[in-house]
């Protein structure tokens, strides 16, 4: 029962942050990166621009993480294979837009040529446009989703054994997509890409566009997610998490409720990967390691559970963290990753978010204490406190 | 048939041990019933089975003329049965309101809720609820928090909104004070004749003060059954309950 305390103080200031953050990636950095000169102390670089519009897609996998595991309390450890799935879709429709400029000036896309294929796998068809790539990006994530959903959820397959199940799925989806005869370009995957609708990848300009599309894409994931935990259903969600048995005989079906959350969320991935791949140029099946999902749910509990701005805050943390100390100390990043993630668990249970409201809220009982003690006029009642906590930030 | 609720020939075996032994009851409309019996009678495993949580091996469970045998939970509650688990059963990180909330009657469907508005309808009846459950001012609270008591009020209270046709009662009063048993006693008394009770104790005086019909199960069986006075007199029933 620690973390309501914690989290009521933030109780606006957590939308505060996420609306912030969007307005930034959406609106502030792109804008500044293509206006101010090339001289200005001011101007973010075009690394930067890019680097924020990736970290922002993981923001979006990690509000779609919190919305089953935060709140739904199903722990997923496949996100990272729905991410790479829409990021696929996405790479597909990259790979067909580069046309015949190819390494081998050919039609079809350079790893088919290099295969010796002489036409384009039908399941390759469509690809050319951009709004079925779109779609498709969010359907084909929801269509495995829905479908290994419905029988584990069915079979009511719950807890560590649903997780670990997860693990397998996104395993095998890795070893399919690393055969070169799967036809997404094995264990290469999807690479140089040349133009998005027809602009240069290369330009400053698109990637602006990118970064600002990404933020949009986050701050509509989180609208949708937090209009959904904030009706009656994201309360029979909770409720679910809490007494399962208990939803049940209430006369709700969990299976549809499980079922919702996790194609949504599915899809929300999907949506992620596909705003992820043309900014960083490349998808591959590495995306689908068991160790890319299981890092998802590292952010979301770095962050803090169950609050989507946690979720939010954990992705951006960590990997901000992890694209510096991957440069400046390579070795040391994954003990990093080992020590904060055991540390917070450890101290800070609620996550991130929860130690800033804790903050907030020090704040706010030393003012209240201070205003009382004032009142009757008597030290004794503020000694206590300030012995309880020696540093009132 | 007038019975609301028949089971008939039920048997319900774990690893070859017989937990309901070809059981047969039945129940008639707005009747409160009492079941009693030692520790593994069967008396849990009897709801379980009539709520859907067990499949039963043999027999058949039906109830308002509709085979139940094979529904899953939400579908048996939709026809009306409602539950009252043994240990209180509340969503502990909602609030008292919003435990009432998820329990109102309507559409409990993923679409509903998502854009489900509590209807000034549905607001009295849960202000209704709160009253009957003596737990007004506890509306805010979350339900975690509660006494023992408290709880288990709570939880009748969101069987009641459900407006059940049949209404399960695992062990009301198990853990609590003998004021809270007197309130407990209240509440069940006043849902008489306009629900169906049944009601599962271990507590004698709790059942004498409020059963009108007793059914005693004894390893898996139904050992007697009739008005609380007969059924003390009951040689067998002696024996089960005093005989060790």
């Amino acid at each position: 029962m620690r973390s309501p305390v914690g989290l009521r103080a933030l109780r606006h200031a957590d939308v505060f942050l996420v609306v912030t953050v969007c307005a930034a990636v959406a609106v502030a950095i792109p804008l500044l990166n293509v206006e101010l000169p090339e001289t200005s102390a001011l101007r973010p670089s075009d690394f930067l621009v890019t680097l924020v519009g990736k970290l922002t897609c993981y923001a979006i996998v990690a509000v779609a993480m919190d919305l089953v595991w935060g709140y739904a309390g199903i722990l997923s450890l496949c996100h990272g294979l729905f991410f790479a799935l829409g990021g696929y879709a996405m790479g597909m429709y990259l790979m067909r837009s580069i046309g015949t400029e190819g390494m081998y000036r050919s039609a079809l896309p350079d790893f088919m040529v290099f295969l010796d294929w002489k036409e384009l796998p039908w399941y390759w068809h469509g690809f050319e446009h951009f709004t079925f790539a779109i779609a498709m990006a969010l359907l084909a994530p929801a269509a495995v989703a829905y479908v290994f959903g419905f029988f584990a959820f069915r079979s009511r397959i719950g807890g560590v054994y649903f997780s670990i199940i997860t693990q397998a799925l996104t395993f095998a989806a890795m070893l399919l997509f690393f055969r070169n005869n799967t036809g997404f370009g094995g264990n290469n995957g999807l690479t140089d890409f040349k133009r998005i609708l027809g602009y240069s990848l290369r330009e400053p300009s698109t990637r602006a566009v990118l970064c600002a599309a990404s933020g949009a894409g986050l701050a509509v994931s989180y609208g949708l997610c937090r209009a959904i935990t904030s009706s009656r259903a994201g309360r029979v969600l909770r409720a679910m998490r809490d007494a399962e048995l208990k939803v049940r005989f209430c006369g709700y079906d969990p299976i549809a409720y499980k079922l919702f959350a996790w194609t949504l969320s599915a899809m929300l991935c999907g949506l992620a990967g596909a705003l992820y791949v043309p900014q960083v140029g490349i998808i591959n099946p590495s995306e689908m390691q068991p160790s890319s999902s299981v890092e998802i749910a590292i952010w979301v509990a770095v962050g803090g559970r169950g609050t989507l701005a946690g979720a939010i805050l954990g992705a951006l943390v960590v990997n901000g963290a992890k694209s510096w100390l991957t440069v400046a100390f390579p070795t040391a990043w994954l003990y990093f990753l080992g020590t904060l993630f055991v540390t917070v668990t450890l101290l800070v249970p609620g996550g991130l978010l929860q130690a800033l409201g804790s903050i907030g809220n020090l704040r706010h009982l030393k003012a209240r204490f201070i205003r009382s003690a004032e009142s009757k006029g008597t030290a004794e009642t503020a000694q206590p406190t300030d012995a309880a906590h020696p540093e009132p930030p | 048939m007038t019975a609301l609720l028949r089971v008939e020939k039920v048997t319900v075996s774990f690893d070859g041990f017989r937990a309901l032994d070809d059981l047969t009851l039945s129940l008639e409309a707005g009747e409160l019933r009492c079941i009693v019996g030692p520790n593994g009678a069967g008396k849990t495993t009897l709801m379980d089975v009539i709520t859907g949580k067990t499949r039963p091996d043999a027999g058949t469970v039906h109830f308002a003329d509709v085979d139940v045998t094979r529904m899953s939970e939400h579908e048996i509650v939709a026809l009306g049965i409602g539950r009252k688990f043994q240990r209180p059963t509340v969503f502990p990180g909602h609030t008292v309101f919003e435990n009432l909330e998820l329990t109102t009657a309507g559409r409990k469907g993923v679409f509903r809720t998502l854009f489900a508005r509590l209807s000034a309808d549905e607001r009295q009846a849960i202000e209704k609820m709160l009253e009957l459950t003596g737990l007004g001012e506890q509306r805010k609270r979350l339900a975690g928090l509660l006494s023992h008591g408290q709880k288990q009020w709570l939880e009748i209270g969101m069987l009641l909104l459900e407006q059940p046709k049949l209404l399960l009662v695992d062990e009301p009063v198990a853990g609590m004070t003998q004021q809270e048993i007197e309130r407990t006693e209240e509440i069940l008394a006043s849902l008489v004749g306009r629900h169906t009770v049944v009601v599962v104790e271990h507590d004698m005086d709790f059942v004498r003060s409020i059963a009108q019909t007793v059914t005693v199960l004894h390893e898996g069986r139904v050992l007697a059954e009739g008005p609380m006075s007969e059924v003390q007199r009951d040689p067998k029933v002696v024996e089960v309950y005093l005989g060790a």
